[in-house]
């Protein structure tokens, strides 16, 4: 059944929206969109070095990735610079810097439009592996820190008092989005990488009462976009990565019609019973 | 009230600070703070708006690092947190059930009698976004206390609730320090009610300016330079419920302590630049009405 490049497509396709769809969330909930645009700039260095020492361009781009993530967590700490202004300084010398490197290895021919916007009709069987061997890690990982994640997402200082510790949690965050970076790029691209994020987790918002049920959501969001996209880049014979962005996008439209009133996945009939005013005390 | 569990001399505190400082760029947030909490001790952080008590509880409970001095908590120490501001952002779906269990598992029995305990039950499947101030304070207030907490941390707990609230909120958080034993860390600006419902006072302005008994605190002069001489007739004003002589003028005079605690509560001669507003004669001369037996007024000097 893998025969086929289209069903290798959407197998490889869903795998990565599976894996990006929860992550999603929590870059939704952070505001980190533009911290994940930094992250996957800094992947087309990744690719680079890639060819440049000749290892693997997956493990290299995460590698990069990761770096990436570690020194913006370090110059942060300083605190010298705003945390934006910090993003669009790594993010853009990272691209670029990544695209002079290329430049001048003029032995290598690569496909640099393929690592920009994606090439996901190139997938291997090779590639499905590591995406669904990759994927399962990156989701088991976030399972064992979505506790205290979630409540450092909340609040990081009532996470810390409580015991929890959320900078271990922000710092194994930082290292499983390297991971999906690095295993999406071939899919979107570097330039596309964060709408796999963003735009599922945006979509699924509006549905989920919980945030478990918004993670399950954006995974299935996003592996409906995978599915629609490719199928209309075959229809119209447009590029496969744009396609599945457009997709997920269409997608986040849908979801801004009129809902049936008090429409909520994952929670009882009606989200808010007032039976009786409480008897403790008031409010002013 | 059950005493039993109050402090013991001998008991290791839950969280004990030890002229403990925190600079950020080149100033001093606080410095020199030194106090602690023992196991059934309700402590409370009182002085005016920047006087670094958030600051010092968050030192306490090491969210923040000391620059200078120590910080030291009990091990395995359970901590029941209600913060001073918490935003819950749109992305964020939670409804209350679930933001009940936010940092750990609680047992579903604990968390319907705290949300009993503080008026809430029935918005256990309200969205926590949808919330008024009031109704989220008091949520709040039960996921803290729902984890049955060795020490509970209230950082400005009456924000948004009315003064009879605010009565019935401190009775609250005696009666849960009476069932379950535990310490309580209170953070306050507002003297009048706070000042009678706790044990022990600790008077911030950048350091620890007085501590000890409510009416120690109340009666030294670094307080009344911090907030004025009305302020130790707040206090007054609300232990009306419990000791006090209506005087035939219509003043109020304690049936136990203002009058003694003159000569106790001993404190750090600084001079703090606030409001001095000067006329404490009239006051001191009120407070001779009063009795004198505070044996167990002795304010300590830090």
């Amino acid at each position: 059944m893998l025969d086929d490049f289209f069903t290798r497509a959407i197998v490889a396709g869903v795998g990565v929206a599976i894996v990006a769809g929860p992550l999603g969330c929590f870059v939704v909930w952070r505001r980190l969109a533009y911290f994940g645009d930094t992250l996957s700039h800094a992947a087309l260095l990744g690719v680079a070095c890639a060819f440049l020492f000749e290892i693997d361009t997956t493990l290299a781009v995460f590698a990069v990735s990761a770096l990436v993530a570690f020194a913006l967590l370090g110059l942060r700490r300083t605190g010298s610079l705003s945390s934006d202004a910090l993003l669009g300084l790594l993010s853009h010398s990272a691209l670029a810097i990544g695209l002079v490197v290329l430049a001048f290895m003029t032995w290598v021919r690569i496909d640099l439009m393929g690592y920009l916007f994606g090439d996901i009709l190139a997938v291997s069987r090779f590639d499905i592996l590591a995406i669904y061997v990759g994927g399962a890690i990156v989701l088991a990982i976030l399972a064992a820190i979505w506790h205290p994640l979630f409540a450092a997402t909340v609040n990081r200082e009532l996470a810390e008092a409580e015991g929890l510790d959320p900078a271990f949690a922000d710092l194994v965050f930082m290292l499983l989005l390297a991971s999906v970076v690095a295993i999406a790029l071939k899919l979107v691209g570097a330039l596309l990488v964060t709408a796999m994020l963003i735009i599922p987790a945006a979509t699924a918002r509006r549905f989920a009462a919980s945030p478990e049920v918004m993670a399950g959501l954006a995974a299935l969001f996003g592996a409906l976009a995978v599915i629609l996209g490719l199928f209309g880049s075959l229809h119209w014979d447009t590029p496969s990565g744009p396609s599945i962005v457009v997709a997920a996008l269409s997608l986040f439209v849908l979801g801004l019609l009129p809902l049936p009133s008090g429409f909520r996945l994952g929670r009882a009939a009606d989200g808010r019973a007032r039976l009786s005013k409480g008897d403790g005390y008031g409010q002013s | 009230m059950k005493h039993e569990k109050l402090a013991h001399p001998d008991e290791a505190p839950l969280i004990s600070l030890s002229g403990a400082g925190i600079r950020r760029s080149g100033r001093w947030l606080v410095r020199g703070i030194t106090f602690s909490i023992a196991p059934g001790e309700i402590v409370t952080l009182i002085g005016p708006n920047g006087a670094g008590k958030s600051t010092s509880a968050k030192l306490a409970l090491g969210i923040l690092k000391p620059d200078e001095g120590e910080a030291r908590k009990r091990r395995n120490l359970t901590v029941g947190y209600v913060p001073q501001k918490l935003a819950i952002d749109w992305t964020l779906p939670l409804d209350v059930a679930r933001f009940m269990r936010l940092t750990g598992r609680v047992d579903s029995k604990r968390i319907e009698a705290a949300m009993a305990e503080t008026g809430v039950s029935h918005l256990a499947s309200a969205e926590v976004r949808s919330l008024s101030g009031g109704e989220f304070q008091r949520v709040l207030l039960a996921r803290a206390i729902a984890r049955n907490p060795d020490l509970l941390v209230l950082d400005e707990p009456v924000q948004g609730v009315d003064f009879g609230g605010e009565v019935a909120l401190y009775e609250m958080i005696r009666r849960v320090r009476d069932d379950m034993g535990c310490g309580v860390l209170l953070i306050s600006h507002d003297l009048h009610v706070v000042m009678a419902a706790t044990d022990r006072v600790v008077c911030l302005n950048g350091h620890v300016c007085c501590e000890g008994s409510p009416r120690a605190v109340a009666a030294t002069p670094e307080y009344r330079r911090l907030f004025g001489d009305r302020a130790a007739e707040a206090l007054a004003v609300y232990e009306h419920d419990h000791d006090h002589v209506h005087l035939p003028n219509g003043r109020i005079a304690l049936a136990n302590g203002l009058a003694s605690a003159h000569g106790h509560a001993d404190s750090c001669g600084h001079d703090h630049h606030h409001h001095h507003i000067h006329h404490h004669l009239e006051e001191t001369s009120r407070q001779g009405a009063g009795a004198s037996t505070g044996t167990d007024e002795t304010g300590r000097h830090s």
